[in-house]
């Protein structure tokens, strides 16, 4: 584009100024970029939740457990197709709590009722073959070095062992990729319910939740009812909701993320907003003689208000362009320390999204001086 | 109009409105600029010299009369007509020079080449040719900051002529420089005017400067006195 060299060259005029500008643009971008990351991931699951998938759980709080024999009759309540379970596990890895879901499932049931988490043939003959089996996401078994024939012992926090040992080993037989929650659902380790069960020295019997997987998507609502009018009167109550509004749920146990980081932005950008505003408003003052010149040698109106606002437009999107690296980068470079909480990357989505705020930034910090540029006349213009 | 005439102005009138208040700048100017001339204009403080070039230039449309330039009628063109008119056949020399202080002497030189359709080779070799004309082609990579006065005016003058415009309009040229700068500036103007045929108006307060001219054209309180023409 041949007007880029006079555009660049406008822009860095005042390079000071410029560049203090061009910094708080790219730390607001780089903000955005990192909280948008942590946004996506504690609403990963919610993202990729299915629609006909369904979650059971006790009606009164998410750790009281649920007896076993509830599957059956959840399985011939009209409408419902299939039924797996799963609990939590938690525990902790050489000391440290571990930063990944720890789950104990019953490997074809669980696999069927999640079409996501593909294994190969291999791996779940393997699994269905070995007791103390378990599989792990495939970004955790690059994460930890875990490789097929490893020994992973966990401990554990919730679920001492029928001899009062803590230690739980698990004998990884291979790994799963998850087609959907690539924020967070390569990040667990799926062992046994048979092993766990056998092996727990309480709680024999019971699961954490049930995912229930309907025929009728439009019919969720009323099967989710049908259900818990089953155990309305039990000692265990439950709550049935689709997958989307239970992760929701679960993620709002540390806040309302979201409106947490819209609120920070929403400070930072306004704040950006009226700082660049600012300095377009300045430069453009001192630049109204050669808005005039520009016009005497035969820049149409037009022209100069193109020059103008592609100069905001090119300091936004610069900016924002560098600051949501800087914050690739820095996630990179915290990529084990992060993780564990399902932050392994920024999301095109959200790269895309940083992008379309900047060149609405442009457009609105430029418009202004660019409208004025466009109706300078030379004869005053030159005489500024 | 005579074909050997360049610019015909017949009865211009450029009034101002100041507040409630009207101001007529020029009462009814009429004058010929022939093809090829180096005309001067001079006159009082507020006589009206920098309107009538403004006018002249296209810079700014009149409230009464009519300009022609080589047959063409600039006070009837829209603004985006004679925008572009300005680019094709005009040429304009400041007092303070008016170059973009960003751009090198051969960046600013180039500033009217982006509205024709020359590559960036094409528009880096006319910049240059002109930088060379008026004896800066080693200045070319330099800022106007890095330049003494001439220079810049030299710099100015070049990116005047480089779309080879037929008129050059000259605000006084000189107005800012010392003696020798001056002189240096009205001889290559004048080489501009002899050797290439370039038409040229220039405002002028200094008599030694309205020497180089072939004609002057006093003005006072917005009507011509005397056009030896």
């Amino acid at each position: 584009m041949k007007y880029f060299s006079l555009i660049w060259a406008s822009l860095f005029r005042k390079k000071a100024r410029t560049i203090l500008t061009l910094l708080s643009i790219v730390v607001a971008f780089m903000l955005f970029g990192l909280l948008q990351a942590v946004n996506q991931a504690f609403n990963g699951g919610a993202d990729a939740a299915d629609a006909d998938r369904m979650i059971t759980n006790s009606k009164y709080s998410i750790i009281d457990m649920l007896p076993i024999s509830y599957q059956a009759q959840i399985a011939a309540v009209p409408g419902v197709k299939a039924v797996a379970f799963a609990s939590w596990f938690g525990g902790s890895y050489q000391d440290k709590p571990a930063r990944f879901g720890v789950f104990p499932v019953v490997p074809d049931e669980y696999l069927g009722i999640a079409p996501e988490l593909q294994v190969s043939k291999e791996t779940h003959a393997a699994w269905n073959a070995t007791r103390t089996g378990a599989v792990v996401g495939e970004s955790l078994a690059k994460q930890m070095n875990w490789k097929v024939g490893d020994k992973v012992p966990l401990v554990a926090d919730i679920w001492p062992q029928k001899d009062g040992s803590l230690t739980w080993t698990f004998d990884i037989v291979g790994t799963f990729h998850n087609t959907k929650d690539q924020a967070n659902g390569d990040s667990a380790l799926l062992f046994r319910y048979d092993y766990f069960d056998e092996a727990r020295q309480y709680g024999k019997g019971s699961i954490g939740w049930f995912l229930v997987k309907v025929d009728d998507r439009l019919r969720a609502e009323s099967v989710g009812k049908a259900i818990d009018a089953q155990f309305g009167n039990s000692a265990h109550a439950t709550k049935t909701q689709t997958e989307q509004a239970f992760a929701q749920g679960f993620a709002k146990q540390f806040g309302d993320i979201a409106l947490i980081v819209s609120a920070i932005l929403g400070s930072v950008f306004f704040t950006i907003l009226v700082l660049t505003g600012n300095t377009m408003s300045q430069a453009l003052r001192e630049r109204i003689p050669e808005l005039g010149i520009l016009k005497t040698l035969g820049f149409s109106n037009r022209a100069v208000w193109w020059l103008v606002l592609l100069e905001s437009l090119l300091l936004a999107m610069l900016g924002a362009a560098l600051g949501l690296l800087l914050a690739t980068a820095a996630i990179g470079a915290m990529k084990d320390a992060l993780s564990g909480f399902g932050i392994t990357r920024i999301g095109w989505s959200v790269i895309a999204e940083g992008l379309v705020f900047a060149f609405l930034l442009g457009v609105l910090v430029g418009l202004a001086p660019a409208l004025k540029a466009m109706r300078l006349k030379i004869v005053d213009a030159l005489n500024a | 109009m005579n074909t050997a005439t360049l610019v015909s102005i017949r009865n211009l009138v450029k009034t101002y409105q100041r507040g409630s208040e009207k101001i007529e700048v020029l009462h009814g100017i009429d004058l010929d600029i022939p093809k090829g001339d180096f005309v001067c204009l001079m006159g009082p403080s507020g006589s009206g010299k920098t309107t009538l070039l403004n006018l002249i230039g296209g810079l700014d449309s009149p409230t009464g009369g009519q300009i022609e330039f080589d047959g063409d009628r600039i006070d009837q063109m829209g603004s985006g007509k004679l925008t572009d008119w300005r680019a094709h056949h005009i040429g304009f020399v400041f007092q303070t020079y008016n170059l973009l202080p960003m751009l090198t002497a051969q960046k600013n030189v180039e500033l009217p080449l982006l509205l024709t359709k020359l590559s960036a080779s094409q528009r880096r070799q006319n910049a240059s040719i002109a930088l060379q004309l008026v004896g800066l082609q080693d200045r070319a990579k330099h800022k106007p900051s890095e330049l003494s006065g001439g220079q810049q005016q030299r710099v100015a003058i070049a990116r005047a002529i480089v779309s080879d415009p037929r008129l050059l309009v000259c605000d006084e040229p000189t107005g800012d420089l010392d003696r020798k700068s001056a002189d240096e500036i009205l001889s290559l103007l004048t080489q501009l005017n002899q050797e290439h045929g370039k038409s040229i108006i220039m405002v002028t307060h200094d008599p030694k400067a309205a020497e180089y001219a072939k004609r002057i054209v006093r003005l006072d309180k917005g009507t011509l006195v005397r056009d030896p023409a």
